[in-house]
């Protein structure tokens, strides 16, 4: 082992985890935040509604991650109307392609979650909240979405952390993100067991940490769930 | 449409199924044994098992790819250049990427057939061992034909998640789908048509295995009794 490139090297890799933290992020935030109505609407019982979202799921759902990153970063650019656009000075941009390739992927995956632990409400819960007489409206803001939510932690840490591995594909759209890092140390020193075994551990402790919150997370907001002794 | 580029991507596609065949069986093997190992009275095999479960599916396989790849090839050309061979030797990326995605999902399987072996009842591992069987009859013939059953859900789930992590070869520069797919993009500057068909290829690739994967089910669901609603 010649560990003295990686340790000059290591603000190389400092900087590569945070491009790496700030996609996942940004990726989590804004697919996150689509993925709510979309689960709404695909738990919603007329097939024309939950009929396209099932269609954006299932394709995002079935195809790799590098092919929505090479559609977004290189395909788009086919069209005269997208180069005319006002879009096209940041679809130029790996970074933002990056960003929303990966926001796009994460939604698919956090609306079938979603919907998922929406469907698996327990009846006697709505049937509660209905005899109390509560409004449909109050029905799902205050039952069936902070009880839902809550029972989809579990799967949704699953997916933070597939994210965070998907977020390496980052460096094949150029971006120096940690695993890109790894690629430049290298390709300048030619030490390919301990450039990538350094991001790899780096890897492993974020995601250790992950599932550490995740864990904290659960016996907080799912502490009524748990068997008692 | 695809100005003649067919042929080559269904033959990119063939060997994109090819890695993915061959990984699958790598990782059934390394699945089972290290669900056996976990489950062993050896706290040395028991340790082994839950690190190699933890730390590769704590990293994202693009890095193990790579590591694999170019260490490979450094430790390739290291071991030759001892035992006095001069030319250099290169690694083949179809070995490099069956090996690290069997490596990958070997992991992950482990856990799957751990939790199906767990859910064979106990009773049937007694009484094969009543009748007379060794601890390797029991295995073949008891343990593993039930909890093949157990473990087909995830099973399946696995096989869905490696297909569309083959893609990732393409990086290392296998002449799979998806290199085949940036080639003709290049080439007929129509990148989207392109990555969209190997997009629509892999969405094909997983709705069939997902029709035999529910025959499949029906097969090894024979013998079992279940309530009719």
């Amino acid at each position: 082992m010649t560990l003295a490139p990686i340790i000059e090297s290591l603000p190389l890799y400092a900087s590569g985890l945070g491009l790496t933290l700030q996609l996942l992020a940004i990726a989590l935030l804004a697919g996150g935040l689509a993925a709510l109505p979309l689960a709404l609407l695909r738990v919603h019982p007329s097939r024309w509604v939950h009929g396209p979202v099932w269609c954006f799921t299932y394709a995002l759902r079935g195809t790799p991650l590098l092919v929505q990153l090479f559609l977004v970063y290189y395909g788009l650019a086919q069209f005269e109307l997208v180069r005319a656009s006002f879009a096209w000075p940041w679809l130029q941009s790996a970074w933002f392609c990056a960003c929303l390739a990966f926001a796009l992927n994460t939604c698919a995956y956090t609306t079938e979650i979603v919907a998922g632990a929406l469907r698996a409400t327990p009846h006697g819960e709505v049937e509660a909240a209905r005899a109390l007489g509560l409004s449909p409206a109050q029905v799902w803001r205050r039952i069936v979405l902070p009880s839902a939510l809550r029972r989809a932690l579990p799967a949704y840490g699953n997916e933070v952390v597939l994210m965070l591995h998907g977020t390496a594909l980052a460096s094949v759209v150029t971006l120096l993100d940690l695993t890109g890092a790894a690629r430049e140390v290298n390709s300048r020193h030619y030490l390919p067991f301990e450039a990538f075994l350094t991001a790899g551990a780096i890897y492993l402790a974020v995601t250790l940490a992950i599932v550490g919150l995740q864990q904290l997370l659960e016996k907080r907001w799912l502490a009524h769930l748990r068997a008692r002794a | 449409m695809l100005h003649g580029y067919g042929p080559a991507l269904l033959e990119g596609t063939l060997l994109t199924l090819a890695v993915a065949l061959g990984s699958l069986m790598i990782a059934a093997v390394l699945g089972l044994a290290g669900a056996l190992a976990r489950l062993s009275r050896s706290r040395l095999l028991r340790a082994l098992s839950l690190a190699y479960t933890t730390a590769i599916r704590g990293v994202p396989d693009l890095v193990l790819m790579l590591l694999v790849f170019y260490g490979g090839q450094l430790a390739v050309n290291e071991v030759a250049a001892r035992l006095g061979h001069t030319d250099y030797i290169d690694v083949d990326p179809f070995v490099a990427g069956v090996l690290t995605i069997g490596f990958v999902f070997g992991a992950y399987l482990a856990e799957t057939f751990r939790g199906a072996l767990l859910a064979v009842p106990a009773g049937q591992h007694e009484a094969g061992l009543a009748c007379g069987m060794s601890g390797a009859q029991v295995l073949r013939r008891i343990l593993l034909p039930q909890m093949l059953r157990h473990a087909l859900p995830a099973l399946g789930n696995n096989w869905l998640v490696l297909v569309k992590s083959t893609a990732i070869v393409s990086v290392i520069g296998l002449n799979d789908m998806m290199l085949r797919a940036g080639q003709a993009a290049g080439a007929t500057r129509e990148p989207f048509v392109f990555y969209a068909a190997a997009g629509a290829i892999y969405l094909a690739i997983t709705a069939l295995s997902e029709l035999g994967l529910r025959a499949l089910a029906r097969r090894l669901a024979v013998g079992t009794r279940t309530a009719t609603p």
